[in-house]
């Protein structure tokens, strides 16, 4: 028996070091964790079908399973959200999340190629799924994104991405658009001392530069239709997507007469296209509406556009185009504060918009416009279980967001700005070590 | 025909608009409110009546003989919102010319005719803190002005009752103008603190031979020479008497911290720490020894210098009792101050009144102005904000602001159009996609243009 004891400590005695060699660290990872959830007793804010009081959300497999009064938990993990509020994920419809760390150091600037004709940059390559931003944009209940490229005319192709994932194919939430920065007749900025001459003569040769490379497009793929071997020619291929209508252009324009060219220029061409930015869209809501392309707008938190312009002109426009007919998608146009959708679509909503079409903007509209209508943008059992639990209204400041979900992963509600506060609210040492 | 359009509704504005060869002072009464007095609580039902420019009296059943009436039952009224770090109203903003300017006045560039003003004041802020910008590690001195907009003297809109104050920057601003941009010091933090220390020591030796010269000069048949007058050392000499507060660029803890020992060295406590993205992380320090902080609500990652930012920065300051404020350096920011202030209860739960504080109460402190302004009090002087819900609501609309008495913006009764000067050579008016001006480095962005990239976006 003895002798027994003592091939145990012997044994174990061997064993020690492997035992020190794994490394012991405070406090846990909390990773995004897939899973069966029912989320009870809440009121549901479905987007498409009104509200249920008392509602329940039961989430399998990334989708959402059944919504209503009574839904039996089976072996779901059942999250109490008593007097909390369920809203779909909120779509941002354009900005540079995930395609820049830090603003002003070029090496993390990763929306902008060298080119004027680069529709073939593709945004989906370049997003860095563990920017730090990702984490801090998400727990506030923007869910999904549009990441834009920027440059010259045709910059590259836009990609919607979910924030939660560790590759962009884990992330794409199943549209792209090739962009076209529509020629302007606007400044660019205060900065911008161009004079109207040449303001004018910059306006012309970019709409007859903007012709001649769609016409090279069109040639491009009329050439190939007809069984053409073309030298490699990668702009061409891309854009020849737009010519096809495989993909969209996400027309970006912004004064009220470039609006104008730019509906007859997407008339005349036969495209599919979607108007982004559209800050002047109040001068030309009906055209807008009579056209039917719906419309990307935002910052809604913006300066007016002339300073002969009432002080809340670019609070009012989401509102009045959306009152025209038009319908109306909000977008941030930020990187790391697209936090601030939510209040972008609060703003819309205060000032002409109401709330109920504000939410639409951030969410069935959005999906609407982005082709994924079946699986996004409202709570309905069948689609996506994307989707937060939060105090109240998501667009008042005061509200706090509890839960959020993306595919089905529970995210964590965690990210740097919150371990700098749970680290630095009461520090230790504080004043006198 | 459409430039004599144009010159006509320049004629009509100015018109409209009444010539104001004095500081105007108005009397109103406005009847039924919930008053937010930040220091005496939220009262009910509740009038405020404005007597020449000054609160007469604040209660329930109030009456007045010629006095304009506003009846505000159902709605909010507050102070008028104070922003501590503003560009608006300036023609410049950078003397970017060596890192210390502190002899420049930002009083002699202030621009009465920027619908900036306006935009303020349809977002209920009253006074702004017009400052230089963050190119130069102590920079020019900055001016504390009142939105009386529609005046064409630009001594109008000084608040001439408020101190002096300064501005300095550390950090990468200062170190990017003068260092990389003109290879001279400062191009690192330890640059920017010696250039200030130096200064300081300088300034201090100054003094001395004033302060030699007038005791000569008091010793009978002495015909001393006076020192060289220096407005950069003499300003310094304000400083360091406590004559001038300071407002302080920077981001990181280790500038600021930097900084605190050097002002504890001269005993300087004067001193606002502004932007100060990194400040929760020495706000014990900032606490003890300084005139507070004031932060943005949610910036960051714009530089690398804010990337390790937090937008909890203004609870975790408050609630270790560092005196906080919100500002806007951005024109367009400054219309909705009291939305930033309303974050600060997503990001860290700040209550009501600790969240209204960062707009009010806080900011007047910090520019010295906190006896004359930022909470509803008799006595104060009248600068109110009607709001339509809650000010910190992300639906609340202000509908009326007053300086003085006066009414400036009536969401019901203003004009679209309300600019003060047009240019009678502007055929077409230039539309702007975004807005650059009013920043912190307004004027000194062709120092980064050799860089190969595009900073006007965010360059504060």
């Amino acid at each position: 028996m003895k002798k027994y004891k003592a091939i145990i400590y012997t044994m174990a005695m061997a064993l020690l070091p492997l035992l020190s060699q794994a490394q012991q660290f405070d406090g846990e990872f909390i990773k995004p964790r897939n899973g069966k959830f029912l989320l009870q007793n809440a009121t549901v804010v479905t987007v498409t079908k009104g509200n249920i009081e008392k509602g329940s959300v039961l989430i399998v497999n990334g989708k959402i399973e059944a919504v209503g009064k009574d839904v039996p938990a089976g072996d779901a993990e059942v999250i109490d959200c008593t007097g909390q509020f369920i809203y779909p994920g909120l779509f941002d419809g354009g900005g540079k999340l995930g395609l820049v760390e830090v603003n002003s150091v070029p090496e993390t600037q990763d929306f902008s190629e060298i080119g004027n004709v680069t529709p073939n940059m593709q945004a989906l390559v370049a997003i860095n799924p563990n920017s730090e931003a990702i984490p801090v944009t998400r727990v506030s209940g923007v869910t999904t994104t549009l990441a834009n490229p920027a440059g010259g005319i045709f910059p590259g192709t836009a990609a919607l991405i979910n924030l939660n994932g560790y590759t962009p194919d884990q992330m794409y939430a199943g549209f792209k658009g090739i962009i076209l920065n529509f020629p302007t007749s606007a400044r660019r900025s205060t900065w911008d001392r161009r004079s109207d001459e040449e303001v004018k003569k910059d306006a012309e040769k970019a709409q007859k530069d903007l012709n001649d490379i769609w016409g090279r497009a069109v040639k491009y793929h009329e050439l190939k239709a007809a069984g053409g071997e073309l030298k490699f020619y990668p702009e061409m291929e891309q854009l020849a997507k737009a010519v096809t209508g495989e993909l969209p252009l996400l027309v970006e324009v912004n004064a009220a007469t470039d609006i104008e060219v730019a509906i007859k220029w997407i008339e005349e061409k036969g495209v599919k296209a979607i108007l982004t930015g559209v800050a002047e869209g109040w001068r030309v809501a009906d055209k807008i509406a009579a056209s039917g392309l719906p419309v990307i707008t935002g910052p809604v938190l913006s300066i007016p556009t002339r300073q002969s312009d009432r002080y809340d002109a670019a609070y009012t426009n989401p509102g009045k185009m959306a009152k025209a007919g038009v319908k109306v998608v909000i977008r941030s146009n930020d990187t790391e504060n697209t936090r601030n959708l939510p209040f972008n679509a609060g703003f819309a909503a205060a000032y002409g918009m109401g709330k109920e079409e504000a939410l639409k903007a951030v969410t069935i509209n959005a999906a609407e416009v982005f082709g994924i209508a079946d699986r996004r943008g409202s709570i309905e059992a069948g689609k996506d279980a994307t989707l937060f639990v939060s105090s109240g209204d998501p667009f008042e400041t005061r509200t706090q967001i509890y839960h959020v979900f993306i595919d089905g992963y529970r995210v964590p509600m965690s990210n740097r700005h919150i371990k700098l506060y749970q680290e630095f609210l009461e520090r230790s040492p504080g004043l006198e070590k | 025909m459409k430039k004599l359009n144009y010159i006509l509704a320049a004629f009509l504005v100015m018109v409209w608009m009444p010539s104001k060869g004095q500081t105007q002072k108005g009397s109103v009464l406005i009847k039924n409110a919930t008053v937010i007095t930040i220091t005496q609580g939220d009262l009910e039902d509740t009038d405020v009546l404005v007597e020449n420019g000054i609160i007469k009296k604040i209660g329930k059943g109030l009456t007045a003989n010629n006095v304009t009436t506003v009846d505000a039952k159902g709605k909010y009224v507050m102070p008028g919102i104070i922003d501590a770090h503003s560009h608006v109203a300036l023609d410049a903003v950078n003397e970017a010319t060596a890192p210390i300017t502190s002899e420049v006045q930002m009083a002699d560039v202030v621009d009465p005719y920027d619908i900036g003003i306006y935009r303020a004041l349809a977002g209920g802020v009253t006074i702004s803190h017009a400052m230089h910008g963050s190119a130069n590690a102590i920079g020019g001195q900055n001016i504390t002005l009142k939105h009386r907009y529609g005046t064409f003297n630009p001594e109008d809109l000084y608040m001439k009752e408020a101190p002096r104050t300064i501005k300095f920057a550390l950090g990468e601003n200062p170190t990017r103008v003068h260092g990389r941009g003109k290879n001279i010091q400062p191009r690192t933090r330890m640059g920017v603190e010696a250039i200030i220390r130096n200064g300081f020591n300088e300034a201090l030796q100054y003094k001395k031979g004033w302060e030699n010269y007038q005791n000569e000069s008091k010793q009978k048949g002495a015909t001393p020479i006076p020192p060289k007058y220096d407005g950069r050392l003499q300003t310094l000499v304000d400083i360091l008497d406590g004559k001038v507060i300071i407002h302080c660029h920077s981001y990181r803890a280790d500038e600021i911290y930097a900084l605190i020992n050097t002002c504890r060295d001269f005993g300087i406590t004067n001193i606002v720490f502004s932007h100060v993205n990194e400040g929760f992380k020495v706000a014990p320090e900032l606490a003890e020894y300084t005139m507070g902080a004031s932060v943005f609500a949610d910036w960051w990652a714009y530089k690398f210098e804010v990337y390790y930012s937090t937008a909890y920065n203004a609870a975790i300051l408050t609630e270790n009792g560092v005196i906080t404020s919100i500002n806007s350096d951005s024109g367009e920011l400054i219309r909705h101050l009291y939305h930033e202030a309303g974050k600060t209860q997503r990001y860290g739960q700040l209550s009501d009144q600790q969240a209204l504080e960062l707009i009010t109460i806080n900011p007047a402190k910090q520019l010295g102005i906190a006896d004359k302004v930022g909470s509803i009090e008799e006595g104060k002087q009248g600068d109110l904000v009607i709001f339509n819900d809650h000010p910190l609501s992300v639906y609340a609309i202000p509908q009326m602001t007053f300086v003085d008495g006066v009414k400036y913006f009536d969401i019901e009764e203003d004009q679209n159009d309300m600019r003060i000067s047009v240019s009678a050579m502007e055929t077409v008016e230039p539309i702007f996609l975004k807005e650059h001006d009013h920043s912190c480095m307004h004027g000194v962005d062709f120092f980064f243009t050799n860089f190969g990239r595009n900073l006007f976006e965010h360059s504060h």
